[in-house]
């Protein structure tokens, strides 16, 4: 008596990026098992370069398919297919195409041999699209978990270094922390909703009155404090700083492209599109949130003096700003959040390549001196870092003005101009920072600098994140008119 | 004998917290590392639990989903404690300390 299995109808172009990303990671653990010798670093850029490059042609026929029919969800409803996880999916595989590039000079300097990193870095960036395409609250959290585990062996991977190490199992016993709170709230939302399915979540929500919500307040409180560890929002970034300083620097960069991308798409989903129905609710929690992690990220930034630590606090800071486009709610302030992920993910791993190369062998040489006269030595160099910071400030002409601008706007739309007040205030305290890194870069030259060696793939990344940051800073329509449409295709 | 469905997620939610304080409170990286492992299989329990009440297998269904996860984890998890502890012969918490700041 037996009831037979129902498969589900799988779409396969809706999952092929997350195919070909896993694909390629297990084409190269079968290629280093079956080879005699190591694979050279050679052949696993090239794979996961050819990964990320046909994920982005994939997104190009997932958009055409979307134009066409609209969104859709497939297997049972668990993955969707809308214009939303498109473009999150095609810059989280520019972000990887860049970072594996940086990371393929770094360990031809530092001597790392096989294809490991390659493999992680492509599983940990299944993960992300997996979260960003999720329609399941338990397929967030298999797409957080594999993003995760990926990332937790990447941040150990250096073992010539101590902090390398130590960093790794903070940020995994952290990590588990938040991984065991988002799920226990994903449990209390099936308990509350009768289901983990976020389209059916929201349609519970809007046709049911809850008789007892606290359930569904305490679940829902939980998923968001699950989201604000993985982006590290103030009074859940602890672990953050020592991250981004432990790791080696390539994978800093990743991490801080791809976990931001991948959680705020699944943030942006459960909070807006599942839980949307009582916003009302979840307003305060993330207010506090905000205002908490943009000036606790902007004042402590001020006091460091190691290249990678300040860069940690500055990205506390970008989460408070693109929690701003998620606390508008609206669809404007879906746009803006995710107009500032596409603009900042390629910014960010161009400044961790820049500070890859200057940390030098051994990727020890993260102190802030290290930077003077970088631009007298090597003017473009120097000058490529300059533009970077100015965007993470947010100055005009750079892609960091027009995206901070779009979330402020969308939150002072819905009422928040106190909010959006505190967020400019923020902002200002982090340009003290940023603008004195810059000017340090222009400053005399110390006696003792070294040149600093800029291997070509390198060096095509820095030219890459910085065209891409000028060029749509001055014309960012193009960005900005992608990230509209994409919210206009948003499910449901 | 009849346990009332609100009681395994009162122990559910106990688990929960001393896992939660666990893992707050404890230095060695082992223990800490089993707190996480209490706190998912507190939500394994509750997601049972719900399961039954709502007469819905998707929440027995979840719960090998989180199992897997919860092994998954342990392998990475032992991994990187075995790396520190090769380094150090301790895997106390305190006395990482390099990074700080």
């Amino acid at each position: 008596m037996s009831a037979p299995i129902v498969v589900p109808s799988i779409h396969y172009l809706t999952i092929l990026s997350v195919i070909i990303l896993f694909g390629a990671s297990l084409f190269l653990v079968f290629l280093t098992a079956l080879l005699r010798t190591k694979v050279t670093q050679v052949w696993a850029t090239a794979v996961t370069c050819g990964a990320s490059l046909a994920v982005l042609v994939v997104t190009f026929f997932q958009w055409r398919c979307i134009d066409k029919a609209g969104a859709s969800t497939t297997v049972a409803h668990a993955i969707v297919l809308d214009g939303f996880s498109v473009v999150a999916t095609g810059v989280i595989a520019i972000s990887l195409l860049m970072a594996s590039l940086v990371a393929h000079d770094w360990a031809v300097r530092e001597g790392v041999r096989g294809a490991e990193y390659q493999i992680l870095a492509l599983a940990a960036s299944a993960g992300a699209v997996l979260m960003a395409q999720a329609n399941d609250l338990i397929v967030i959290f298999l797409g957080l978990e594999i993003m995760s585990l990926g990332l937790y062996v990447l941040v150990a991977f250096d073992r010539h270094r101590k902090t390398s190490a130590e960093a790794a199992l903070k940020y995994f016993l952290l990590g588990g922390f938040a991984s065991a709170i988002f799920i226990y709230g994903a449990a209390l939302v099936y308990g509350a909703t009768g289901t983990t399915n976020l389209t059916t979540i929201s349609y519970f929500l809007a046709s049911n009155v809850l008789l007892h919500p606290g359930l569904l307040y305490a679940g829902g409180a939980l998923l968001i404090v699950g989201f604000a560890f993985k982006v590290a929002a103030v009074p859940f970034h602890m672990w953050s700083p020592d991250v981004y300083e432990g790791a080696p620097t390539p994978v800093t960069g990743f991490m801080a492209s791809i976990v931001k991308v991948g959680a705020f798409a699944a943030f942006v989903r459960v909070v807006i599109s599942a839980l949307g129905t009582q916003m009302e609710t979840w307003r305060p929690i993330l207010w506090v949130l905000i205002v908490l992690t943009t000036v606790v990220g902007a004042s402590l930034a001020l006091i460091q003096r190691n290249a990678k630590r300040i860069l940690a606090y500055s990205s506390i800071n970008h989460a408070g700003f693109i929690l701003l486009g998620v606390w508008a709610g609206t669809v404007r302030g879906v746009a803006g959040t995710l107009f500032y992920v596409m603009t900042y993910a390629p910014t960010v791993v161009a400044t961790f390549a820049v500070v890859t190369l200057v940390g030098g062998m051994g990727d020890e040489n993260h102190s802030i001196d290290a930077y003077r006269g970088l631009a007298r030595r090597q003017p473009w160099l120097g000058a490529s870092m300059a533009v970077l910071l100015l965007s993470q400030l947010g100055a005009p002409l750079t892609t960091g003005f027009y995206a901070k601008y779009s979330v402020l706007a969308a939150a002072i739309d819905v009422g928040g101009s106190p909010l959006a007040l505190i967020a400019l205030l923020s902002a200002a305290i982090a340009a003290f920072f940023y603008l004195r890194w810059a000017m340090a870069l222009y400053s005399d030259e110390p006696v003792d600098a070294v040149r600093v060696a800029v291997p070509r793939a390198t060096g095509v990344v820095i030219g890459l994140g910085v065209a891409m940051t000028l060029v749509f800073g001055v014309w960012p329509g193009p960005i900005a008119t992608l990230a509209q449409h994409a919210t206009l295709l948003f499910n449901p | 004998m009849n346990v009332p469905a609100a009681w395994y997620l009162v122990l559910a939610a106990v688990l929960f917290g001393i896992g939660a304080f666990g893992l707050m409170t404890r230095r060695s990286a082992l223990i800490m590392f089993m707190c996480v492992e209490l706190m998912l299989n507190a939500v394994n329990l509750t997601f049972v639990t719900f399961a039954r009440t709502l007469s819905d297998v998707g929440g027995q269904a979840t719960v090998f989903f989180v199992m897997v996860v919860a092994a998954a984890e342990v392998t990475v998890g032992l991994g990187i404690v075995v790396a520190v502890f090769r380094r150090r012969s301790s895997t106390s918490v305190d006395e990482l300390s390099e990074l700080k700041g």
